[in-house]
């Protein structure tokens, strides 16, 4: 088989892939208990499965992939800095963690306790 | 063989698109609605990709690239205003 046509269905693949993590991306927007697990999987997940999906339409077509990686850079750049200064100002409004959770170091810290989170 | 599997992609990107937007009608809070946005519109990136693929216009990736910048400074910008006002 030749490379032009093994190239399309290669990419089909690792899109295919990519949008299963994007869907289980949202199933976690769903299911999760509380803002900060949402939070986690809607900003993990979501950035893996567009790497894949944005990577496999790039494979797909070899002549826009200087394009898709600069989209891929800005996405693994921008998508953790907006997840933060999200969660920064949820706890900073006082909207409260899920029961059964073990831990808060920000709290802690800023009632000044030495916890075991140093 | 190839275009189908990159509409069974779109197909699976679009039901995630849809899944999130519940959480955006019932989340309890600001900040819930606001990381269902953010989700919604990192997995929209994904799919404005895949119809530049399928329209075959290179253009469709800009638009997919400025919808990511909008996307960041929006929820920049919210999360400001849930920490302090405005």
């Amino acid at each position: 088989m030749e490379l032009q046509s093994v190239l399309p269905i290669l990419g089909g693949l690792i899109s295919v892939v990519g949008a299963l993590f994007l869907l289980l991306a949202a199933i976690g927007i769903i299911r999760m208990p509380d803002v900060y697990n949402r939070m986690q999987t809607g900003t993990k997940a979501t950035t893996l499965g567009s790497i894949l999906f944005l990577l496999g339409i790039g494979i797909a077509e070899p002549h826009w992939l200087g394009k898709i990686v600069l989209l891929i850079m800005f996405i693994v750049f921008t998508n953790p800095i907006s997840s933060h200064v999200l969660a920064r100002a949820a706890h900073f409004r006082g909207i409260p963690l899920a029961e059964g959770t073990v831990r808060d170091c920000l709290a802690d810290d800023e009632a000044g306790e030495q916890g075991v989170c140093e | 063989m190839a275009n189908l599997l990159f509409y069974v992609a779109l197909s699976i990107a679009l039901l995630a698109v849809v899944i999130s937007f519940f959480r955006l009608l019932i989340g309890p809070s600001v900040a819930d609605r606001t990381v269902a946005l953010d989700g919604m519109t990192i997995i929209s990136i994904s799919v404005i990709t895949a119809a530049a693929f399928f329209l075959g216009r290179v253009i469709y990736i800009d638009v997919a690239l400025v919808y990511a910048l909008i996307s960041f400074l929006g929820v920049i910008a919210i999360a400001r205003f849930i920490e302090r006002g405005l």
